[in-house]
């Protein structure tokens, strides 16, 4: 921090980089004393790097049928199986595929799902929560009354619904190609409230503030003042919820694809994945179920403390 | 220690911050005595407000009381915790704040807040903590009293809302009352009316008031004596008179001169140069040398000596012709 | 002729309860009369001052000189264009450009996530012109430094603040500027810097104030005549000597014998009547009589006129 003369002397840098504005700003210095904060970002990272480099890092690619043998089915973890010898990290499933690489294959579909869905979520959200907030009278009335109608039904119920309407639609063959579009928009259907409600709570208390009145008071458009002044002032919280929702949505995809109605077995998700594993419990076969149970519960966790640490950082009265 | 009523010595609040400590009270004496008004006067950042929640125990952590004593009536209670302070606080300091919503409870009649505060600190029945409620309405000036002591915060203005608050400090009969800013929220009819009030209670009752302010036209209304502060130093004490019409401290006396009123007439107003230095970055000697006119070198070299002699804490105090 | 020509104006707030509360609690709408009836003129290259307490409309009469609100009925008219009505939209430009503002809280005027340069180009930019070192030149002329363009808000004090917010309504090279409390958060060996420095640029760049002010002091030493508000309306109007020297509206006079003085040390000032009433019923007649020492009959059922006394204008039955 410099100290600024109230006369204007001339400091000796004029303008910081961004990355040094970060580095200095609270935000990093509480987050490098927050054990919580930085074990959870590693576990995230991670996570995501190795779904995204799932190709590079997986042993077998578990989709390709030429390179599975039916005979590696049921070999458990970390042992050779009794009929070809093949080792496997945490076992196979029953079509001898490796759960390792299913894991990382289906953490990508997971994430994939979810980040879109809340990207998607987030968009609707926060243009119709700007525009409910700054545009007011009966456009706010009709988007937030729609929105607390959104609100009274689950949102798995909602997310069922969509599916099961876009299903009826899609041609069969197409259905597999669909379902992790059709996934996408139901979870973020059903998750656009919140974002259009505190989005519409911030632009309400900014819209107030006088640097907005001067850019009224120039002639600037509702649009360029909804865009380039309010946006940018009502984005902390926003981030917040977005990361929050991410692991919301990892889990809604989870457990539509548990019910079978999300991602298909072509393609499996996290999800997908426990379902097929849960047939296997009882007969003894539990590292099916369990690691990617295991998988998906630390991905969750993790984003979600990821998410109340940052609700803590970016709270005023808190700190 | 005397007669005072309160009594500060070389009071010292610190907050430790990631780039180090600094220091929003450093080193600051004072005394107030029963039925005297004692303004504490200084701008934004002054420590002014910091010297009052140290005294009340409000200090809001990491800061703390880093050296010095607070005695009040010849208790010393500056490391009271807890239980302890709360009950002093209650019974022998009453506060009153800029915002009256602040400090009443909007869920309690105001009727219920002045008996319950009673009945909390002083040996009496309810029904005569009833009676002495409304006679504390009336003591204010809230018009009707008997029929508005079931009313509820929101259902008063303002001025009868810090009136409401007047008569909360004062019920439990404290000694002491700290006004932290009581009237920069009102208007300029009902700040008068404020004042005077305030003014009045403390005489009959012989209670101190320590009244935090940034407007020297208040001080100048309000207190007996003033203790004017820089970046958390005391630059100067006296008799309001005297440090008022005759200022010993360069930054009194620029302080004074910058207010339009005493620049009645003229086409520009006195200006200090630059502003209060950040508490991270106060500088070394005498706080404010880098802004004084009269500024030497021993002024940069060596901090400002202690107010004991001379009321202003300068090494070279301005003297009558000087100023006039 | 008058930069500023402002003749009945008035602005009417709806503050009714929503339309279920209504039928529900069984009441009417509710309306709040925040201006009523003002007439002023401002010539050019002078500061008129507006006083008043809280919920006297000084600050929706700044609004509605700069067109952030749309008078309820009388007009504004700058340089003989009236915003409200205008057609032309080039002139409503022109006009625009020649209006700038200055608001109070220096905290809440400057976009957070703004670089200062573009806040400070931004009424250039936004109507497409040119604004290359236009910031730094301003800045200095404020008293900055040129390399403070490339800083964020939050790393100025609130003086600094309020040069930038200054600096902003400089760049469109204005004729008016509306300020609006424009010291009352700052601290009082800052506020004569700015005040200072506001006085400088008039003279420099030939401009006009109107400046809103709850405080008399301030008002005495910028303007160049005074008009005082209560309750939304004009109560009287004069220049700074003659209104401190020889009041003549007894509100007027309540509220200089109210100001603080600095040399009133244990001063019994005579205390003023009661409180501003609700500006949704205000009193019948002259809304101040009843805090009024000296009304009659008259005060309690006729409001007033604006009247000639003098070089004063005042709305007073009484006054002399």
């Amino acid at each position: 921090m410099t100290d600024i003369p109230e006369q204007g002397m001339a400091p000796k840098i004029a303008q910081k980089s961004r990355l040094r504005v970060f580095l200095d700003s609270d935000i990093y210095y509480t987050f490098k004393r927050s054990p919580v904060a930085v074990v959870s970002t590693i576990v995230v990272l991670i996570l995501v790097l190795s779904a995204v480099f799932a190709p590079l890092i997986a042993p077998t690619n578990p989709f390709n049928p030429a390179s599975l043998n039916l005979m590696n089915g049921f070999t458990p973890p970390m042992e050779p199986n009794a009929f070809t010898g093949d080792t496997f990290f945490l076992g196979t499933d029953d079509q001898g595929r490796d759960v390792f690489s299913t894991i990382l294959y289906g953490m990508r579909v997971s994430l994939f799902v979810g980040v879109a869905a809340v990207l998607f979520a987030m968009v609707l959200g926060i243009t119709l929560g700007l525009i409910s907030g700054y545009v007011g009278g009966w456009t706010e009335t009709i988007i937030m009354r729609t929105a607390d109608v959104q609100l009274t039904f689950p949102s798995i119920l909602v997310a069922m619904l969509i599916f099961g309407i876009a299903k009826g639609f899609t041609p069969v063959e197409y259905r597999d190609q669909m379902a992790i579009w059709v996934l996408i928009i139901a979870i973020g259907l059903s998750d656009w409230v919140q974002f259009a409600r505190v989005v519409r709570g911030a632009t309400l208390v900014e819209k107030r503030k006088e640097y907005v009145e001067a850019a009224r008071l120039i002639g600037r458009t509702p649009y360029a003042i909804m865009l380039r002044h309010i946006l940018p002032n009502v984005l902390s919280p926003v981030l917040v919820i977005a990361t929050i929702s991410l692991a919301l949505a990892i889990i809604a995809e989870a457990t539509l694809s548990f019910l079978g109605v999300g991602a298909p077995p072509t393609q499996p998700s996290l999800g997908t994945l426990i379902r097929i594993g849960q047939g296997f419990l009882f007969s003894g076969e539990w590292w099916i179920l369990l690691f990617p149970a295991v998988t998906l519960l630390t991905l969750a966790l993790s984003v979600n403390l990821l998410g109340d640490w940052l609700r803590d950082a970016l709270n005023p009265r808190l700190r | 220690m005397s007669d005072a009523v309160l009594s500060i010595r070389n009071l010292s609040v610190e907050i430790p911050t990631r780039t180090g400590v600094v220091k929003p009270v450093d080193g600051v004496s004072y005394d107030i005595s029963a039925g005297e008004i004692l303004g504490v006067v200084g701008e934004s950042g002054a420590g002014k407000s910091m010297a009052g929640n140290a005294v009340i125990g409000l200090l809001s952590p990491p800061a703390h009381i880093a050296a010095g004593e607070i005695w009040l009536n010849g208790t010393r209670i500056d490391a009271l915790k807890g239980e302890a302070m709360r009950r002093l606080r209650g019974k022998q300091i009453g506060m009153v704040f800029q915002d009256p919503l602040t400090s009443l409870n909007p869920l309690l009649s105001i009727g219920d807040q002045l008996t319950e505060t009673m009945l909390t600190h002083l040996p009496i029945s309810r029904s005569e903590a009833e009676k002495r409620a409304v006679a504390a309405l009336e003591e204010v000036g809230i018009p009707g009293a008997v029929e508005r002591i079931d009313s509820y915060p929101h259902e008063f203005s303002g001025g009868m809302r810090q009136r409401v608050v007047i008569a909360l400090a004062l019920c439990a009969e404290p000694s002491l009352i700290i006004a932290d800013e009581p009237t920069t929220a009102l208007d300029v009819s009902v700040q008068a009316q404020i004042i005077a009030l305030l003014k009045r209670l403390c005489r009959d009752r012989g209670t101190a008031v320590m009244l935090i302010t940034h407007d020297m036209g208040v001080i100048a209304e309000a207190a007996d004596r003033v203790a004017v502060m820089y970046a958390g130093r005391l630059a100067e004490l006296g008799t309001v008179r005297d440090v008022l019409t005759q200022p010993q401290h360069p930054y009194t006396a620029g302080l004074m001169a910058s207010t339009p009123l005493a620049s009645a007439g003229k086409a520009r107003l006195h200006q200090i140069e630059g502003a209060m230095p950040r508490l991270d970055n106060v500088p070394e000697g005498c706080a404010f040398h880098p802004r004084c006119e009269y500024a030497q070198d021993k002024c940069r070299a060596a901090p400002a000596p202690q107010i004991s002699d001379s009321h202003a804490a300068c090494w070279f105090p301005l003297i009558a012709e000087k100023v006039s | 002729m008058a930069l500023i020509s402002v003749k009945n104006l008035t602005r009417v707030f709806d503050v009714s309860k929503p339309w279920l509360n209504r039928v529900i609690e069984r009441r009417g709408k509710a309306f709040l009369t925040a201006v009523s009836d003002v007439d002023f003129e401002v010539a050019e290259r002078t500061t008129y001052g507006l006083v008043g307490e809280s919920g006297s409309g000084k600050s929706t009469i700044g609004r509605m000189l700069v067109g952030l609100l749309t008078p309820s009925g009388g007009t504004v008219e700058i340089e003989g264009v009236n915003l409200a009505t205008e057609a032309d939209a080039k002139k409503i430009d022109v006009i625009r450009s020649d209006i700038q503002m200055i608001f109070q809280d220096p905290y809440a005027s400057l976009n957070p996530r703004w670089r200062v340069r573009d806040i400070i180009v931004e009424p250039v930019v936004a109507r497409g012109g040119d604004a290359t070192g236009l910031a730094e030149k301003l800045l200095e002329q404020v008293g900055l430094s040129a390399l403070d363009a490339g800083k964020f808000p939050h790393e100025f004090s609130g003086g600094q603040r309020q040069r930038i917010c200054i600096a902003r309504a400089l760049s469109s090279e204005p004729k008016l500027i509306v300020c609006d409390e424009p010291t009352s958060a700052l601290d009082v060996s800052v506020q004569a810097q700015v005040l200072n420095l506001m006085s400088d640029l008039k003279d420099n760049f030939g401009l006009t104030y109107v400046l809103i002010s709850h405080d008399l002091t301030v008002v005495q030493h910028m303007s160049d005549v005074i008009g005082v508000l209560y309750l939304g309306r004009l109560v009287e109007e004069a220049s700074p000597d003659r209104l401190f020297n020889n009041t003549k509206h007894p509100y007027t006079k309540m509220l200089l014998e109210a100001a603080p003085k600095m040399d009133a040390f244990g001063r019994e000032a005579e205390l003023p009547e009661g409180e501003i009433p609700d500006p949704i019923n205000p009193p019948p007649g002259c809304a101040f009589h009843p805090r009024c020492p000296i009304a009659t009959d008259i005060c309690r059922q006729e409001r007033p006129a604006m009247r000639k006394l003098d070089d004063t204008r005042v709305a007073c039955h009484l006054a002399e």
